[in-house]
């Protein structure tokens, strides 16, 4: 037990610090959210002009260069990349277009059912769903090929690139976009925002928290490492909600939720299946990144441009509901998922044996 | 003894792929890990199965010994 404490606490200081940062400014439910707040930061930079949702969230900021600072004093930081780069670029603009539908990553699922949101059980659903069909496909050999060790630079540069995110935000010049209404104008200060980022990523460094990671390595090995991390984020933010007045159960008028229940599976599926290809969700990628990993530096890449193709094609949903784009979007990104799931596993190699 | 090396494969590889071999090898394999997160990984699916574990380490990567 005292090897699994560690991701215990992870886990409640990520809970705790969700509920403290809606407290102090953030949306409702929204704490921590990865894919939120990395369409809010392609918003900030103009890649997308969906107006309410602009704003250079030093959470992710935060998240990265904590993963960074403490992996580098553990001497733990180690550049590497080059596993299928464009695969994993396409993977996570799927993952981020299903996040959209849905409306949150894995964490801000989590963080909705804390919240009493009862469409978030319906998205967990689709999330296990989806894992599953990911661990078919790692069953029968799916892998994207090994990394290898690459020179420092590579490795420094995404943690670099949200140094320059940080100048962006103290010094916020013109062209740098800031919500005036919407979730984006609703913030924590940003030394709350940036402080809670900074110890968050340094503690999911140490001690690998992965939302994705939880349920498949329960399914696939029986193991619940990760598991307890994931249900500590649960438990402590349910808790936390409860004390502050902010759980609300039930379906309707959930904050920025919508109610269809068939698309929360749906989006929830094609995170799950996405990121088990990827292996881990969208916050263990940018975790990562901050060790040098520069597969997982394309990842946030790929999820930042996918924010911005879900809100410059319509594609992303709204408390109003799922787009038109939004289904047939969804619908795509099945077959992207089947496709890069088939080619990397071993039917065809197989086949080519026979 | 079987040797399987892991480097550079992303999660959850290094455990599968030493799932697999010992599928083959019952008696122990040698596992091969070049960082922290798939040692313990690899470490803590080897115990849950029975195994003990001997970690020898040179140069940045991880021989992990697992044996009956």
């Amino acid at each position: 037990m005292k090897e699994k404490t560690g991701i215990i606490i992870t886990g409640g200081v990520v809970g705790l610090f969700a509920v403290l940062l809606v407290y102090f400014g953030n949306p409702a439910n929204m704490g921590f959210c990865i894919a939120c707040f990395l369409r809010d930061i392609a918003g900030a930079l103009g890649f997308h002009r969906a107006e309410v949702v602009q704003y250079m969230r030093p959470e992710i900021i935060g998240l990265l260069l904590g993963s960074f600072i403490l992996a580098s004093v553990n001497k733990e930081f180690s550049s590497r990349g080059g596993s299928s780069p464009v695969t994993r670029f396409v993977l996570s603009i799927v993952v981020m277009i299903g996040a959209l539908i849905f409306l949150g990553c894995p964490l801000r699922m989590v963080l909705r059912i804390a919240g009493g949101d009862f469409n978030a059980i319906v998205g967990l659903v689709g999330f296990v769903s989806g894992i599953y069909v990911g661990i078919f496909f790692l069953n029968k050999g799916f892998n994207l090929k090994r990394s290898y060790k690459l020179t420092n630079l590579e490795g420094y540069l995404f943690p670099v690139i949200n140094v320059g995110f940080l100048a962006l935000l103290i010094i916020a010049p013109a062209f740098v976009f800031f919500s005036k209404s919407g979730p984006g104008a609703a913030s924590a200060p940003v030394w709350i925002s940036l402080a809670a980022g900074l110890i968050v990523g340094a503690l999911a460094q140490k001690y690998r928290l992965c939302t994705v990671g939880g349920t498949r390595d329960m399914i696939l090995f029986r193991d619940n490492y990760l598991m307890l991390g994931f249900l500590s984020i649960l438990a402590v933010a349910f808790v936390g909600n409860l004390l502050m007045g902010s759980f609300k159960p039930g379906f309707a008028e959930q904050p920025i939720a919508h109610t269809d229940g068939l698309w929360n599976f749906l989006g929830m599926a094609l995170v799950g299946w996405g990121s088990v290809l990827l292996g881990g969700c969208p916050l263990r990628q940018l975790i990562l990144a901050g060790e040098g990993n520069t597969d997982s530096a394309v990842c946030a890449l790929g999820l930042i441009v996918g924010a911005a193709i879900s809100h410059n094609f319509g594609l992303a949903s709204s408390a109003k509901g799922v787009t038109l784009n939004g289904q047939i979007s969804v619908g795509i990104c099945v077959l992207i998922l089947l496709a890069i799931s088939y080619a990397n596993s071993e039917f065809l190699s197989k086949n080519a044996q026979a | 003894m079987k040797t399987i090396d892991t480097c550079g494969m992303s999660c959850p590889q290094p455990v599968l792929m030493t799932k697999k071999a010992l599928d083959e090898e019952k008696d122990g394999i040698d596992v091969i890990v070049d960082n922290n997160t798939a040692k313990g990984n690899v470490q803590r699916y080897l115990k849950s199965v029975g195994y003990s574990v001997e970690i020898e380490e040179n140069d940045g990567t991880f021989v992990l010994k697992a044996r009956k």
